[in-house]
């Protein structure tokens, strides 16, 4: 009877302690809010376009040069 | 401008990754957290080296039954440029890496599968440059790159997979395809990856045709 009672209270020991592990998972998981909330994001966003714009029209560039060759 | 249409499309995809890639919210996950978003620049780059070598494939096949020396031409420009796109596919993985699992490198069977890879592509070119007479490497090279594409799929697809791997995807790991991509990153993650495919097209043609054009004016000199 004894031994029972161990039991049955070691699980719910294990019971609330994996609760707690489980109730860390979504609440605490650190994400760049201030980022979005200063609107700071907007500055990488900005400069990523600026640099894959730039690689758009150095690639556009290239492929007029080409043609050009290629017409000759 | 008719035919050009599709590279548009490349520059307007890539440039839709490139911002809402960082705006639209993705979901909380432990370890990840923000660097989910690698998912839009990372595994596109793998996307794209698999579609170009398949054209190097196809090509170095085309060469074994028509023997046309542009189709060999054509099967080195794409295996040179899916080895850039598989490169940025290394480096940015062993970035993330580097910040979710904790080290640049892990001995993984997807890591070393995709190193080992990029090995197999090195040898490759190493084989054409040990052979000066242009049909007998262009057969014996063709013939390489079809053993070639085979071990990329044993090594990046099949072999990561019958083991314990921490890549997701791998070894019954879910991949992001399963609960952590959302529909929001779906939103993003589709055309990313054909956004990043055209746009390594754009530059293996790109590269073809500077080829031809370096070979007609060799024969007219």
């Amino acid at each position: 009877m004894n031994n029972l009672f161990k039991k049955v209270t070691f699980l719910f020991a294990m019971l609330v302690v994996s609760q707690t592990s489980f109730a860390q998972d979504n609440a605490s998981v650190e994400m760049a809010t201030g980022l979005y909330q200063s609107g700071k994001i907007y500055v990488v966003v900005a400069v990523m376009s600026v640099i894959f714009l730039g690689i758009a029209g150095y690639l556009v560039m290239l492929d007029r040069k080409i043609s050009k060759l290629e017409k000759k | 401008m008719k035919k050009n249409w599709w590279k548009i499309i490349a520059v307007l995809l890539v440039l839709h990754t490139v911002i809402a890639g960082f705006m639209i919210p993705v979901p909380a996950l432990n370890i990840l957290h923000e660097s989910i978003r690698n998912l839009y620049f990372h595994v596109p780059m793998w996307f794209a080296m698999m579609t170009i070598l398949f054209v190097s494939l196809w090509q170095s096949i085309k060469y074994l039954s028509k023997s046309n020396i542009q189709s060999d031409l054509i099967a080195t420009q794409a295996a040179q440029t899916g080895m850039l796109a598989g490169t940025l596919g290394l480096i940015t993985g062993s970035v993330w890496a580097k910040y979710t699992w904790g080290a640049w490198w892990v001995a993984d069977p997807k890591l070393n599968g995709a190193a080992i890879t990029m090995l197999i592509y090195l040898a490759y070119f190493i084989l054409r440059g040990s052979i000066d007479e242009e049909q007998k490497r262009a057969r014996i090279a063709a013939v390489y790159n079809i053993f070639a594409y085979v071990l990329l799929i044993v090594f990046l697809m099949i072999l990561p997979r019958m083991t314990d791997s921490l890549h997701p995807g791998n070894g019954g790991n879910p991949g992001f395809g399963g609960y952590d991509l959302d529909n929001n990153m779906k939103m993003v993650f589709y055309p990313a990856v054909i956004g990043w495919i055209l746009l390594f097209v754009w530059i293996f043609t790109l590269k073809v045709r500077f080829e031809k054009l370096k070979r007609k004016q060799l024969f007219n000199e």
